[in-house]
């Protein structure tokens, strides 16, 4: 079947198995920061934005992307960079398979909410595991970006 | 020290952030030949036939094997220094099958789907056979499961195929049943642990393709390049000279990327097609078939006197390998020579084991490693000892643990010369408040707050057999490059390495490019295990710095005619010793490619009679719901001794991290067969690893001593960080409920069962 999706701003037209999955559909159009970690909807890995709301891309149909917008790390790469130094200042990238998906979710929840208090952040990132971490770096990594987004961008040192 | 001890970000930070494309699959050839296997559906049986004729007609099929197409000689998969303790147990495929989940056919085709479809209409015949699901039945079982003829030990570890029997030893100082004897209290349990998967986020994974000269060369996400050349050349029979393994960036490791997983399917579609192909295991894969933890029974009895003296103890473990041994025989070792010596105290101890095959899943290398295990056990045996004694289970620590000099003689002799055990131990207990909070305080609406405390012990390579190697090249630009073969898997460890020659180089990490793991490349490393790469690659690096040094001074001095000796490095130049004359080390770097005769590149190995161990103590306060056996951790104060701290953020990370592990280990992850030996725990609904939401909040500090065999006085921190939580949740749980688990995981439900029968039997028998 062919589809129409508009992905990181580029419009694509593409003719697809009606079975593919979106995870499958954006890592054969080279965006390779989506991550596959289950098969289960368990891992939070291959969060992309569709129509800007975040959702697990190994959950969808390609053909339900049809005519709609979708966005992976690969189209946000200056929000990636502005929020993935703080984490990268605590070491808790370590092996950073999880990354992108918790990048993505974690962008989703500052657009939703500048100003998340602990608990939201916790609850809104619980679907995206991390095996290395202890979750606890990347929390202190949120917690200092908005802190410095707060100061309005300046360094929080 | 300027690099060393600074929480530099990672080199890859950056790239891993941003997502870009630097895992196996973002980088693997694209037209990879697809490859799965077909598994059995039995724990035990034999095939009778395979008939893949209706499957190979699938459009795109490349080819199928079966048992009939491999090499015929046993391997084991497990990556260790040859000669491999664990058995020579292994083919590709075998005609008999071990366990649900064992590889029976290999399908190769152009994509997943009518690979997919190709397995599910291949024929296949067996014979079942009846099976050994449960570990305390295998010893001596009629049943076996390596009955075959070639079946062979290369290392005398007690092993014994006609017995089911993997790995078998008995060590002991003095008398042990004596000094029990004579103990005012004997505190006796035994503990369960279960096979706990790993589940590192990238599941494990391989591409293969031939190079121009005719060679296999293979791209895997793994910890052991060198051992990957090995075990392949083994197992297909082919010279090793043929193979080149590299690893790109690892989606996590801890330990199952030590075992020869994924890789030797793709390597023989490949070696036999001469197409490029790629394996990559579904989630439910890496649960069902891999390399996890090795269920252990750990026995202790540990012996003292009224006034709190430890005597003596007594561990025995029963370790279960499952189907296969890799790791068996040298896993088990840990749970009793990495928790006994944590007490000083000892007049007498003794370990025994026996490690035995069943028809369940293979066991593998997971971090910790049996320590995990066998510290479980102990420290809480101790805990229950300090109950029993009515004593403060600190105050009982404090007077027998190990302390700094002491020689350990269930750590095979070895000295203690670094140890800060006795200030981490301190220092957890007053960040938890212990002596306010010991034992606990009833909140009044159905909630418990109590405290658990554990000290646990680790080592840092092991001693004797482990390799470290680097090679350090100076560049025309003054910059240098940094080869290496142990494997970064997130841990940070070639930024490490990094800080490490930059420290000696006198220049900045951006300054040291690293590369590593290739085999055709890289000096050897035995790879990234047994937490030896800070202290045993690390030191490699220095040597090879400072020989680096002395070849920089060398070509300089021609330069600046004069002799070596009347000149001093200085970082970025060398200058004579009256600081009369220079040249940069740009400069020395292009004249090294200009009419020169000494190569500016050094390549160091190392290997360390010693494997020092690091130490730690963790303490956990915990909410206890009692109606419902919710536990939620509020605290976790953890203390490390890895020595010097190379990377404080990196450390305190893997701290967080290891953990998070033994905080899913001990509440939630469960591993359960059912009657037929298939694992109901195959997928992250069903293998709970902890969110966000359960691991609470940690605090980690370090207390340090200082290692005089490390590099800048380094030990190790990666695996003893997931080996308190098991014993310290317990203990919390038994100060709120009065109740000791001895099986993992502790899961609410068993807690609520337990409480609710014991206010059943005190109904029963009231006063
Ligand atoms: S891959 Fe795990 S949730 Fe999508
Ligand atoms: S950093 Fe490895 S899984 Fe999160």
């Amino acid at each position: 079947m062919k589809v129409k999706i508009v992905l990181n701003g580029k419009t694509r037209e593409d003719e697809i198995n009606s079975d593919q999955l979106l995870i499958d559909y954006v890592r054969s159009h080279g965006c390779y920061s989506v991550k596959r970690g289950c098969e289960t909807s368990n891992c939070g890995l291959c969060t992309v934005f569709l129509d800007g709301k975040p959702i697990l891309s190994c959950s969808l149909l390609t053909a339900r992307a049809d005519g709609h917008r979708v966005e992976t790390l690969e189209g946000l790469q200056k929000e990636a960079e502005e929020f993935g130094a703080f984490v990268a200042d605590q070491g808790a990238e370590q092996c950073g398979f999880c990354n992108p998906g918790m990048i993505m979710n974690a962008i989703a929840l500052f657009r939703e909410n500048p100003d998340p208090s602990e608990e939201e952040i916790k609850e809104y990132l619980a679907g995206n595991l991390c095996r290395c971490s202890g979750y606890e770096g990347q929390l202190r990594a949120i917690k200092q970006f908005l802190e410095y987004r707060r100061r309005g961008g300046e360094s929080c040192e | 020290m300027r690099v060393v001890s600074q929480p530099v970000r990672k080199k890859d930070a950056m790239a891993l952030v941003t997502g870009k494309p630097v895992f196996m699959d973002d980088l693997a050839p694209k037209d990879c030949l697809i490859v799965k296997v077909l598994r059995s559906p039995h724990a035990n049986a034999n095939i009778l036939s395979v008939k893949t004729d209706v499957a190979l007609k699938v459009p795109g099929i490349e080819v199928i094997y079966t048992w009939e197409d491999v090499p015929q000689e046993r391997f084991t998969m497990a990556g260790q220094t040859y000669p491999e303790p664990s058995p020579q147990d292994r083919l590709i495929l075998d005609r008999h099958v071990r366990y649900v989940g064992d590889p029976v056919a290999i399908v190769a085709g152009e994509n997943e789907a009518c690979v997919d479809r190709a397995l599910r209409l291949i024929k296949v015949e067996y014979e079942v056979l009846p099976a050994i699901l449960d570990f305390h039945q295998a010893m001596d079982n009629p049943i076996l499961v390596h009955p075959e003829d070639n079946w062979v030990v290369l290392c005398p570890v007690g092993a014994d195929n006609q017995r089911n029997l993997c790995a078998s030893d008995e060590s002991h100082n003095g008398d042990v049943d004596a000094v029990l004897k004579d103990c005012d209290v004997v505190v006796e349990g035994t503990y369960h642990t279960k096979a706990n998967q790993q589940a590192m986020m990238e599941t494990f994974r391989t591409a293969c393709y031939m190079d121009a000269y005719g060679r296999l060369n293979i791209f895997s996400s793994t910890q052991i390049v060198f051992h990957v050349r090995r075990i392949l050349a083994k197992a297909l029979g082919i010279p090793k000279s043929k193979i080149r393994v590299m690893k790109p960036r690892i989606g996590g490791g801890f330990g199952a990327k030590q075992t020869v997983v994924a890789e030797v399917f793709p390597a023989f579609v490949t070696w036999k097609t001469g197409k490029p192909s790629k394996m990559i295991f579904t989630r439910e894969e890496s649960q069902v078939a891999s390399s996890p933890r090795h269920e252990m029974e750990v026995t202790v009895k540990v012996g003292a006197m009224k006034d709190g003296r430890i005597r003596a103890m007594d561990v025995y473990t029963l370790s279960n390998t499952g189907a296969y041994g890799e790791h068996g025989p040298t896993t088990v070792g840990l749970s009793g020579h990495k928790s006994i010596p944590l007490y000083g105290s000892l007049e007498a101890h003794r370990f025994a084991y026996d490690v035995v095959y069943t028809n369940v899943m293979s066991a593998g290398a997971y971090r910790g490693y049996g320590a995990t295990q066998g510290i479980f056990a102990v420290e809480s045996a101790v805990n229950e000892l300090a109950d029993r004694l009515g004593m403060d289970p600190v105050e009982l620590r404090e007077k027998n643990m190990v302390r700094e000099g002491q020689v350990m003689p269930a750590y095979y002799g070895e000295q203690t010369n670094s140890c800060a055990l006795d200030r981490c131990l301190e220092r957890a207990a007053s960040m938890i408040g212990w002596k306010d909070k010991h034992p606990c305080r009833d909140m009044g609406n159905g909630k418990v707050r109590s405290v658990g405390i554990a000290m646990a012990m680790q080592g840092s390579g092991i001693a004797a057999v482990d390799v470290g190697s680097a090679t350090i090249k100076l560049n025309e630009d003054g910059s240098y490059t940094l080869l290496i073969a142990a494997a970064d898997m997130g841990t940070g460890c070639d930024t490490i390495l990094a800080q490490m020659a930059a420290e000696c180089m006198e220049c900045s990490v951006e300054d040291i490019a690293v590369l590593g793991a290739d085999t055709d490349s890289s000096p050897y490393d035995s790879g990234s295990y047994a937490s030896s790469t800070t202290y045993v690659t690390g030191k490699a690096v220095e040597r090879a710095c400072a020989q680096l040094k002395e070849r920089i001074l060398e070509v300089a001095g021609e330069m600046l005619e004069t002799s070596a000796e009347k000149l001093v490095f200085a970082g970025d130049r060398v200058e004579t010793l009256d600081q009369s004359a220079s040249v940069s080390l740009a400069e020395v770097g292009f004249k090294s490619m200009v009419g020169n005769n000494h190569a500016l590149q050094v390549t160091e190995s190392n290997s360390s009679p010693l494997s020092p161990p690091p130490f730690m103590a963790g303490a956990v306060e915990i909410e206890l719901d009692k109606e419902t056996g919710h536990v939620e951790i509020l605290d976790y104060a953890a203390v490390v001794d890895c020595g010097t701290v190379v990377n404080p953020n990196l450390a305190r990370v893997q701290t967080e991290g290891g953990l998070a592990q033994g905080i899913g280990m001990t509440l939630y992850e469960d591993i359960q067969y059912d009657d037929k030996g298939r694992l109901r725990n195959n997928s992250f609904m069903q293998y709970k690893v902890p969110t966000r939401l359960d691991t609470g909040r940690m605090r980690v500090e370090f207390e340090s001593s200082y290692e005089e065999s490390g590099p800048f006085g380094a030990k190790s921190i990666g695996e003893i960080v997931i080996n308190t939580p098991a014993p310290a949740l317990a203990h919390a749980i038994f100060n709120a409920t009065g109740l000791w688990f001895k099986e993992l995981p502790i899961t609410s439900e068993k807690i609520a069962m337990g409480i609710l029968e014991r206010s059943k039997n005190a109904e029963k028998t009231p006063f």
